[in-house]
């Protein structure tokens, strides 16, 4: 399918998501449906870098928590639309993931995902002694009840503009997988010497990966203190969010744009479905559980083994 | 007599206290064809590599078509024609044979503000380029259905992908059959008849006599031998060194 | 906050303590990412692991933290040789450590920290020993045995793994299979066995650096990720594998971060670790005692 069609698809996939929410009228399918479609974004980021290029990121949880803090403070200054705020989320964490980058990957491979977990240890110190976001007490967010545009609902709002958020993303993953940058990405997840003989900029390549993955993961963030209209650092680093963005596409599979969408459906659904009945330190339990299974029994995730056994990296 | 293609001067390289190379200097002429030689650890690898730019040299400077090389990373050396295969092969283990060859005509070929492959050519350019080591049938099959010596000819066409000036073949026959070294060899030989210059680093000397015109013989981080591979191979300094006292 | 020299010298004293006790917690990492090249970000995890075995011995049975961690030792090194079987299987022998072996690390840390909270819940736990509580007074300096113990059980830790190193032949093999492995082989020791064993000990090391943890200070599940940092700064700053350069390393950063949290106050410490290790690797990525 060419890039065209494929957006076409992806938007009458949208359409379709929105237009079946929208019937069954439940509000609680919105909230349940916001959060799904936020790990669409987290997940697609984060693999993004540690899909294509192999570089693992444990900071999602800092990179959100930029993009959402990021709408904090000019919530607090000067009130601004949603999708403008996710423009300032996404400069933000994608300023700090290629800062990250250029200190880290010039460095052997590890020294970059060490780096990002110490990050959400460093920015999560910083919010937390920055009163004026509200420190470690939280912020609270008045939302409206509904938007001043359409007079929509402000939780359908909030969906419609994760959904067009969820496209985006999953559309710019696979424009890079057909593209001479994915070839040149998984040249560098395979061998980065061997991309270096080849003519591949590694290091540029990677930085890119790197602003673009935390871009994402920074716009996701952007909305988030009006969905949850009460932001504190504990639920705003919570490792849920750098759990989940690693577990999903390596559940899913790495190799393509489906696995982290597939992933994120599944596992974001299974966690709304469970949140409600068992208790939510339970369910990551069982993320964690899913995830050390999976890379361990099966690489290549749900798409290797549909395609056959251990085969799935081939396109 | 016209510049060198490749100039090494004064190239020094340690590692802590190991002195790894030392004062190496080694001018290569356009079209030829040279043999480097040495025992295991006499610095040819780390030659190589602070050739290619993977290592960084301390002290020297390495000329490429006249232009100095210094401080320049290793995809843009490739980018100025200077080709290498490594020593053990390092395929793209999660790319087709010939995506393989895509890699090095997209950001090499391409990156040069002259020839450019079309989008719609790359497919063809890498059977050809298959077809010429011999891989057309396998050019769907992944790196790792390769046997031992496809995966050398796949090594050897990546590095051929990037139209070089300049090919260093890193020991591209280690462990081959006889047959199959005289399979490389010629492909090798051909290569150089189209033009390009290759520097051939080997253990299997019938390999390295054959082929050579030229031989250089690096011992401990020092070079003891440059000139015809026939004068080199009776130098009393030479048999010493492979021979042992 | 006013500057005085006796706060100023109590802060220094009590971080070189706390410095000593940082040397323990990395040991087990210096080995694992230093020595084997395996990047083993769960070990904090393990770490707290073993301050809730002191603390269930302590408080069960009223049994000394640092004795309970010795006996729960061989029991730890199980578990590392268990764990290197899987990760050497599934990941190194698949060449596969940089993408899904971290991840697998990853789901050990997240699921241990998870594991800990659903078993002990999120309250702070201690433990009681005679030596918490008396300190010793040296005109106007403190030293609490609090710190006194742990600093002293640490550099004994490491004295020991020091000269196990490099008096015994299991010792030099594990510092030969860092350098390298065929050498190894010919020498006829199985570096993979080696491995194991190193990566046991590695593991080992965390018992009891999690009963001096919980000697030091009150333990939740979750602080194991304030550890991650601080760890890997350590050990990067040290520069890998070294044990002499680990422990300067360690008491500059334990120095450093009583010296924040008593000018600065201790809501800011978490940031120092990191603030380190990112100046290292900008600065002088071999580590400031690296070659």
């Amino acid at each position: 399918m060419r890039a065209l069609p494929f957006l076409l698809v992806s938007i009458l996939v949208a359409a379709a998501t929105f237009g079946a929410a929208t019937l069954v009228g439940n509000s609680y399918v919105f909230f349940a449906g916001y959060v799904v479609l936020q790990y669409i974004v987290l997940a697609t980021a984060w693999n993004i870098l540690g899909g294509y290029t192999g570089y693992v990121n444990f900071g999602t949880a800092a990179f959100l928590a930029l993009g959402a803090y990021s709408s904090v403070v000019i919530h607090k200054t000067m009130p601004m639309p949603i999708p403008v705020l996710i423009v300032i989320g996404g400069l933000v964490s994608g300023i700090v993931g290629l800062g990250m980058g250029y200190l880290t990957l010039r460095l052997r491979g590890s020294f970059f995902s060490i780096a990002t977990l110490a990050l959400s240890v460093v920015v999560q110190t910083l919010i937390i002694n920055w009163d004026f976001v509200g420190g470690s007490r939280g912020a609270y967010i008045v939302r409206p009840r509904t938007t001043e545009y359409f007079a929509m609902n402000y939780i359908e709002y909030l969906f419609l503009v994760m959904l067009v958020l969820s496209v985006i993303a999953v559309f710019t993953a696979r424009c890079i997988e057909r593209s001479r940058l994915g070839y040149g990405f998984a040249a560098i997840r395979d061998d980065e010497a061997a991309a270096e003989a080849s003519g591949v900029p590694t290091l540029k390549l990677k930085l890119l990966a790197t602003t673009l993955s935390g871009a994402f993961m920074g716009m996701a963030g952007a909305p988030l203190p009006y969905y949850v209209t009460y932001l504190d650092p504990a639920s705003g680093f919570s490792l849920a969010y750098a759990v989940n963005a690693i577990a999903m596409p390596l559940i899913g599979g790495t190799a393509s744009w489906l696995g982290p969408v597939i992933g994120a459906v599944l596992l974001g659904t299974l966690q709304q479905v469970a949140t409600v009945t068992i208790s939510s330190a339970l369910n990551l339990l069982i993320v964690g559980v899913i995830l050390v299974a999976f890379v361990i029994i099966a690489p290549n995730g749900l798409i290797g083994l549909v395609r056959g056994k251990g085969r799935g990296m081939k396109r | 007599m016209t510049a060198p293609l490749l100039s090494v001067e004064n190239l020094g390289k340690r590692f802590g206290g190991f002195v790894a190379l030392e004062a190496i200097h080694l001018d290569i002429a356009k079209g030829e064809r040279v043999g480097l030689i040495g025992p295991n650890g006499s610095g040819k690898s780390t030659l190589v590599n602070c050739m290619s730019g993977t290592l960084r040299n301390e002290t020297g400077i390495v000329r490429f078509d006249g232009r100095p090389m210094n401080g320049l990373p290793a995809h843009q050396r490739t980018r100025l024609g200077f080709a290498r295969s490594f020593q053990l092969p390092r395929p793209f283990n999660s790319l087709s044979v010939a995506e393989n060859l895509r890699i090095p005509i997209e950001y090499t070929v391409n990156a040069r503000p002259a020839a450019h492959v079309p989008a719609g050519d790359i497919v063809g350019r890498c059977n050809d380029l298959l077809a010429m080591v011999g891989l057309a049938e396998k050019s769907e099959k992944m790196p790792r259905d390769l046997t031992q010596i496809e995966m050398r000819k796949l090594e050897l066409a990546r590095a051929m992908a990037s139209e070089p000036k300049l090919l260093i073949a890193d020991e591209a026959m280690a462990g081959l059959s006889h047959a199959e070294v005289d399979d490389i060899l010629a492909l090798l030989i051909r290569l150089n008849e189209q033009g390009v210059t290759i520097v051939m680093i080997e253990h299997i000397m019938r390999a390295v006599m054959q082929f050579s015109q030229r031989l250089v013989v690096l011992v401990a981080g020092r070079k003891i031998a440059d000139g015809l591979p026939a004068d080199v191979v009776r130098n009393p300094e030479v048999e010493r060194a492979y021979l042992g006292e | 906050m006013d500057f005085s020299f006796d706060l100023f010298g109590n802060a220094i004293l009590s971080g070189l303590l706390l410095g000593g006790f940082y040397a323990a917690v990395t040991i087990g990492v210096a080995i694992s990412f230093g020595m084997l090249d395996i990047v083993n970000i769960a070990h904090p995890a393990f770490i707290i692991l073993g301050s809730y075995i002191a603390y269930t011995a302590n408080s069960l049975l009223g049994m000394d933290p640092i004795l309970a961690s010795l006996i729960a030792l061989p029991a730890f090194y199980l578990l590392g040789m268990g764990i290197y079987q899987i990760y050497h299987v599934s990941f190194e022998r698949r060449g596969d450590e940089a993408l899904r072996g971290l991840a697998f690390f990853f789901g050990l840390l997240f699921i241990t920290e998870v594991a800990l909270v659903l078993t002990f819940g999120v309250d702070y736990r201690l433990v009681e020993a005679r030596y918490i509580g008396p300190s010793i007074h040296i005109g106007p300096i403190d030293l609490p045995l609090r710190l006194l113990v742990p600093f002293i059980v640490s550099l004994g830790l490491i004295g020991l793994l020091q000269v196990f190193l490099s008096r015994t032949f299991l010792g030099r093999a594990i510092l030969a299979v860092a350098q390298d492995q065929e050498a190894l082989r010919l020498m006829g020791a199985d570096p993979i066995r080696i491995k194991r064993i190193a990566f046991g000990i590695s593991i080992a090391t965390a018992s009891v650096a999690g009963a001096i943890l919980i000697v030091i200070q009150p333990v939740e599940p979750s602080i194991a990720r304030d550890y991650i940092g601080r760890i890997f700064a350590i050990c990067v700053m040290g520069g890998l594998g070294s044990f002499p350069g680990m422990v300067v390393a360690a008491l500059a950063l334990g120095i450093v971060e009583s010296l924040t949290s008593t000018f600065y106050g201790p809501s800011w410490t978490p940031a120092v670790g990191f603030g380190f290790l990112l100046l290292t690797l900008a600065v002088r990525p071999a580590g400031i005692f690296g070659r």
